[in-house]
Order: C-alpha cells, then structure tokens, then sequence
C-alpha cells in the first residue's frame, strides 16, 4: 500500500480545490455531496467557500446507487437517502465526489439528478482524477491527479468515515482495501 | 422473500424491513420525476380476477414508479369469461415469462397454485378470497406506526365483518405478531370461530370493544359476499355497529383507518369519516410506498437478481 498523500498533504489539497472552486464556480452555486466520500468532502469545500467570502451556499447528498449501469449483475441494490434542500432550477449546481475512475458514477449521478429537476448548469470537482475514463467525462475542478494503472485501486479517505484524511494507492484484490 | 402469499410466512422481521424501507420510497413520490431504476426490464403481471380499482391501481403506480414493464390481465378483456380455467390461464401467462406476478383472485389459495404453476415468477397476493390480503395489512400497519410512533403494544379494535374480510385476516395475523393488542367486534353471524387461536379478543359490544383504543379500523361490508343474509337491514347494522363521533369519542383519541371504499352511513359516519382521525386518505398515499417496498423486496430474491459482488 502506498500513501499517496498524508494527512497535512491532504488538507492542503483540498484547501487548493476549493479555493479553485470559490474562484471559478458560478452564482448561486449549490453543492450535492456524491453518497458516501463525497458528502463529508462537499461539507469540507462549503467550510473553505465561507472563509472565502461565499456565504450561504446550500448543501445536499445524492444517493447514486440505483441509478449505476452495473446494477443487474449486483442485484437490487437498497433505496438510498437524497437530499436536495434547495430549488435545483435556481442554482449551479457542484457535485463532488472522492476519486474520478470510469466516470460511470458521474454519469449515474447525472441521470438521478435529471429525476430531480433542471440546474442550471452542472460542475463537477474530485479530490483525485485517476485517469481510465470509459465515458467522455472530466472534472471541472481537480484536487489531485495520479497516473494509476489499471490493476491499481486509488482510495481516498476521510476523517468523517475513516478516521484520518489521506490518498491510498493499493493493488487491485489487496486485502487491506 | 421469494413470494408473498400472505401473513403466514412472514417473519416480523422481514415485515420490518418492508415497513422500514418504505418511508424512503414515499419520497419517491415527491421528486418532480417520481421514478427510480429498481426493477428496470422487469415484468410485473396484474393478473384481476375479481374487480379491483384502487389496490389495481396502487399497484400499477407502485411497478411505474420502480420503472417496472407493468402488464394488465383482467377478466373482463381475458379468456377467463370465455370459459378458459384458471390454471390455463395461469399456463399462459407462465409461457410469457413475467417477472412478478400481482393477483386477486374471489378464490382463496389462488396466489399459491399459481406459484406452483409458474416456477420461475414471483407471485404477490393482491387478496384472495376471504383469506388474505397481504399489503393491505402491511400498509395498515405502516399508517398506524407513522401515526402513533409505535406498534408493540398498541390497542386496536377491528369492527364489521370479520367472517368475509381477508383485510382482517391479515392485519389480525400482522398486527399481533409486531406485538399489538387486538381486539375486536361484529355482528354474531359475522364472527368466525377460533379468533383466539389468531391471538385475538373477540367482545360482544362495540363500546367495549372501543374503550381505551388508540387505532380503530372499520371494515366494509361487503354486499358481493353476502349470499345468506347476515345482517338484518344496512340501517340496523348503522345503529349497532356503525361508527360514529359519539362511539369514537369511548376510545384514547384512537385513529381511523378504513381499507375502502367506503359505505357511508352503514359501517362509518360521514363526521367520522372525514374528520380530524381518519387517516383513511393517508392509507391511500402510503399503500403505494409500501407496495414499492414489497415489489423492490421480492425482486431482490429473484432467480435474476443474485449478488456476486463483495
């Protein structure tokens, strides 16, 4: 396993991401967090958006699990909890989400969103785009790049759910994941 | 949960997990696009033997919401009035290969020949006869619980006619098994024997049977199965079991839930109806929540949808 940045590494990553975003995302913005990394990481962009000066930006979460390409060959998966606690049609929405692989959970997320409503216009940031795209996706906004291979598996992790803030990278099958 | 034939065969927690799952299915309701992916290129077969309009239709919105193919096989379009059996039917419909298979039928045990007919569907009992009715209790049970917190240990009285009502059946066999207190009242020719084998008081007089309830449920009289005359006239039947502001006014501020449609002035006031503790309309809404958490419950067991991952 390697660590691919520490905990302070970390921080100071996704400081830079939302400062990224606190300079180019558009107004009224609103966050929706991708179920489960993305939520405690969209908190954390909102916390660096205040500081910033933008205030009052709404927060929500987006269970995607039901709407993933894959889900015939796992099984029914369980309904999720989404929570949108914001007029979709007013903002610009920002989803966020822990590591940019396929783009197939971002193309899942795009299709829940659509049962939602109409944003006016959608960003995406991630705290790591790990390349391997299978979809024409990309990230608007990008706190980490890292060239993986294919049998590599990058993870990140976070205070909220893990305990302590870091990326991982590990081979595919290892049992540490 | 490979079908759900009835309350017999249902594990407490397994009715649990469908009351626990649904809330999350109500919110469905409210997106602007009110429809999830879970049973995506799946077949849910309404196989109507026996008129039906509001459990037909709780159902059908139930399957569309979950983004099922929902296919229609009632009676009156069907070869059943042809003279075709039953069995042919359900023959028939196993050539199709549906998925789940919703029935009512006026048989009791209809649901379990046609699981044993069909082997590779997923039978629903959408009411069968006098027997049971399963999702009617179920989403009964979860009106109660969103109303009063709780269901353990709750006092509700069940009134009318309990010898033909597969709603009191069912909801007799689920409410006692989640660990409520049931009791209840109906005309004497209109009680079967052997209730408290179901775990259920059965009282001769209606203000009795009210004191201290915190749910009532009236069920309907029901002409289409009235081939003996239980009951003298409907209007005698209003003044010995109707209920009323003045009766509901005996029990703990008990909610009203009835399973529709409705006889006003015969087994329940217009006052009561309409007043501040029916809940009969909220009965409607979460019926249709319920039905997509037992739906999306059953597919999860299908032959086709067996986990692999870890």
């Amino acid at each position: 396993m390697n660590t691919v940045l520490g905990n302070e590494e970390f921080r100071a990553a996704l400081f830079r991401l939302g400062d990224l975003v606190a300079a180019r995302a558009p107004d009224p913005l609103a966050i929706l967090g991708i179920r489960r990394r993305g939520v405690p990481l969209a908190a954390r962009i909102r916390r660096r958006l205040e500081s910033a000066g933008r205030r009052d930006i709404p927060v929500g979460e987006l269970d995607i699990n039901l709407y993933r390409d894959d889900v015939h060959d796992r099984g029914i998966p369980r309904i999720g909890e989404t929570r949108i606690p914001f007029a979709l049609e007013e903002h610009h929405i920002l989803l966020v989400d822990d590591v940019l692989f396929t783009g197939r959970t971002v193309r899942a997320a795009l299709t829940a969103l659509s049962n939602f409503g109409r944003p006016r216009s959608v960003r995406l940031a991630v705290m790591v785009d790990r390349g391997g795209r299978e979809l024409p996706i990309a990230a608007d906004f990008v706190g980490l790049r890292v060239e993986a291979g294919d049998g590599d598996m990058v993870r990140v992790r976070v205070e909220e759910e893990d305990g302590e803030d870091g990326v991982v990278m590990l081979p595919r099958g290892d049992a540490a994941a | 949960m490979r079908h759900l034939l009835g309350i017999r065969g249902l594990t407490p927690e397994e009715a649990l997990g469908i009351l626990d799952e649904a809330p999350r299915y109500q919110d469905v309701a409210d997106q602007p696009v009110p429809r999830v992916p879970v049973l995506v290129g799946r077949t849910v077969t309404h196989l109507f033997m026996e008129p039906s309009t509001r459990t037909q239709a709780s159902f059908q919105l139930a399957a569309k919401r979950l983004s099922a193919e929902p296919l229609s096989f009632v009676p009156k379009s069907s070869s059943l009035t042809k003279g075709e059996t039953f069995l042919d039917t359900a023959r028939t419909l196993a050539s199709m290969a549906p998925d789940i298979v919703v029935v009512r039928s006026a048989e009791s045990g209809a649901p379990h020949v046609l699981a044993r007919e069909i082997p590779t569907a997923q039978v629903i009992n959408a009411g069968d006869g006098i027997s049971e009715h399963p999702t009617q209790a179920l989403l009964d049970a979860f009106t109660i619980r969103k109303h009063l917190g709780r269901i353990a240990g709750v006092r509700v009285t069940i009134i009318g006619d309990l010898l033909h009502s597969r709603v009191f059946r069912s909801n007799a066999r689920l409410l006692t098994m989640l660990g409520a207190e049931v009791r209840c009242c109906g005309p004497p020719t209109l009680v079967p024997p052997g209730l408290d084998r179901l775990g259920v008081r059965s009282l001769l007089h209606l203000e009795e049977a009210l004191e201290g309830a915190e749910a009532v449920m009236v069920l309907r009289i029901q002409h289409e199965r009235m081939h003996a005359s239980f009951i003298p006239t409907e209007r005698e039947y209003y003044r010995e079991f109707g209920l009323t502001g003045e009766r509901l006014a005996r029990t703990d501020n008990a909610i009203v839930l009835h399973p529709g449609p409705l006889n006003r002035g015969v087994e329940i006031s217009s006052e009561v109806a309409d007043g501040p503790r029916s809940v009969i309309l909220d009965q409607v809404r979460n019926g249709v929540a319920v039905r997509m958490a037992v739906l999306a419950e059953i597919a999860r067991s299908s032959p086709r949808s067996q986990r692999t991952d870890g």
